[in-house]
């Protein structure tokens, strides 16, 4: 059995095929939070889903690029992708040299990452999802008050090319979820939904406040300063653009697995 | 016993294979799309179904060219967005067929009464200033970003509301995923705030007869001269 289980999984590994790319997830049970960064402190319902356990690894993306020639680096569309999308490969369907194949695939845009994520019959998790997952620790389901875990984010935000760390390297946390913190910035389905300034993009729509989070200085505490970079980040990006510290996981609906 | 259980895991493979991939490509044009090999082995031969390239055996892909208006559509065009919208009309339409005409979009919701009536009007001044021997060649097109409360008839309603139920005005509505993608290729940020309410980006967009983003306009009742100049001497070309 375990044969057929090994070539099962060499076949699936292969295709574009969802249930293919082996990337094992877990349920994340639902519940109302308060977002960390927000106009208004109303709780918000997130309902239970499915995550993947890991972000989306550079092999399991060379297996989607290779299945899926429209999103090879010589075949994407300016509007889908711009000029860093896999830039570092060394050819369409080659991974670059200094890239592993269990290390978190970057270099993607939205576009990409969700036809990913369609393709495996999955989809992007919502900003409100993923900080859902990601407020928890080894032991707590929220533990935005701990200092720990605070300390960890932001020490984190200042260490360079964590991108180049294995999946797997970071704490799991209490749901069962590696690396939502510590490797990469994920991609949200709808980080399109960030107005930091009221109904205006202006302020957040220089390159140069990309990683900008000045403005939380006067914010209460560490846990709103990492917060809003992160709601800064998704508020300054575009769809298209590729960064080489921005990958993405996918998530499932769990009413989806009952039809 | 193991041979057997092979067969067996492949013939699912196989069925699982078959359905996912349809489903994956499901985005494809199906009336109008043209397929061909990715390796290009028989040149530009194009085929009308999907199928694998007779020579490399790949299977052949939605090809780079469209019947409505001969050339391709430029790469940064949102006219290579899938996505299938509905009018006011309860016409379903693709992003494609409203190739061939200078498009000026904006994004609101019809029960918004703060920003949106103001969106309104500055699309209405634009139309005004537009030439009548140009209007031909310039759709005002609104899209929802509240695709639930504003079916094909709201649109409709709104409309006439608002004294733009003629061709010139185009309003589309279409699945909450579409629209997410649209908002973003416009760079447009929209969040549900409440069960009636949006926040939302106050952005005029204007696209060229090939779908590309020429001109920009950010905030409400902006001095919109830049605007219809662009208008003007895109619907010239």
């Amino acid at each position: 059995m375990r044969t057929i289980g090994l070539t099962l999984s060499l076949l699936i590994a292969t295709l574009c095929i969802a249930q293919a790319q082996v990337s094992p997830m877990v349920i994340i049970k639902g519940g109302e939070y308060i977002p960390l960064y927000g106009s208004d402190s109303v709780k918000v319902k997130v309902a239970s889903i499915k995550m993947d356990v890991y972000p989306v690894t550079n092999l399991q993306f060379l297996n989607f690029v290779k299945e899926n020639p429209k999103w090879r680096r010589s075949n994407v569309k300016g509007l889908f992708a711009d000029k860093n999308y896999l830039s570092t490969w060394q050819s369409d369907t080659i991974l670059g040299i200094n890239l592993k194949k269990d290390t978190p695939i970057t270099e993607v845009s939205w576009f990409a990452a969700k036809n990913y994520c369609e393709c495996q019959n999955k989809r992007l998790p919502t900003i409100d999802e993923w900080e859902y997952a990601a407020m928890a620790d080894e032991e707590l389901p929220d533990a935005r008050q701990k200092k720990t875990y605070n300390q960890f984010i932001l020490s984190w935000y200042e260490t360079p090319k964590t991108n180049k760390n294995k999946i797997g390297s970071t704490f799991k946390n209490y749901w069962g979820i590696y690396d939502l913190h510590g490797l990469v910035w994920e991609w949200t389905g709808d980080f399109n939904s960030v107005l930091i300034s009221g109904e205006s993009r202006k302020d957040v729509d220089k390159d140069s406040n990309l990683f900008c989070g000045t403005a939380a200085i006067g914010a209460t505490d560490l846990m709103n300063y990492a917060a809003f970079m992160r709601y800064a980040f998704r508020g300054s990006i575009k769809a298209n653009y590729a960064m080489r510290n921005l990958g993405f996981r996918c998530v499932k609906d769990i009413t989806d697995e009952k039809l | 016993m193991k041979n057997y259980n092979l067969k067996k895991v492949n013939v699912i493979l196989l069925i699982l294979l078959s359905v996912v991939t349809f489903s994956c490509k499901e985005t494809v044009k199906k009336d109008t799309a043209l397929y061909q090999c990715p390796m290009h082995c028989e040149g530009e031969k194009t085929y009308t179904e999907p199928q694998k390239c007779p020579i490399c055996k790949m299977d052949t892909e939605l090809a780079n060219t469209s019947i409505k208006n001969d050339g391709e559509i430029p790469e940064m065009s949102i006219f290579n967005l899938p996505s299938k919208w509905t009018n006011q009309n309860n016409e379903n339409i693709s992003l494609l067929d409203l190739k061939g005409d200078v498009l000026v979009m904006v994004m609101i919701y019809t029960t918004c009464t703060s920003a949106c009536p103001r969106l309104v009007s500055d699309m209405r001044n634009i139309e005004r200033q537009i030439p009548d021997e140009q209007k031909n060649n310039v759709k005002l097109v609104f899209v929802s970003i509240d695709p639930i409360t504003d079916t094909p008839t709201r649109l409709k309603e709104f409309a006439k509301e608002n004294q733009m139920d003629s061709d010139q005005f185009i309003f589309l509505t279409g699945s909450v995923e579409d629209t997410r993608e649209f908002a973003a290729v416009l760079a447009v940020s929209y969040k549900q705030i409440s069960p009636k309410d949006f926040s939302h980006s106050n952005i005029i967009s204007v696209f060229n007869k090939e779908g590309v983003l020429m001109h920009q306009q950010e905030g409400l009742g902006v001095d919109n001269a830049e605007t219809v100049a662009k208008i003007i001497t895109e619907s010239n070309y």
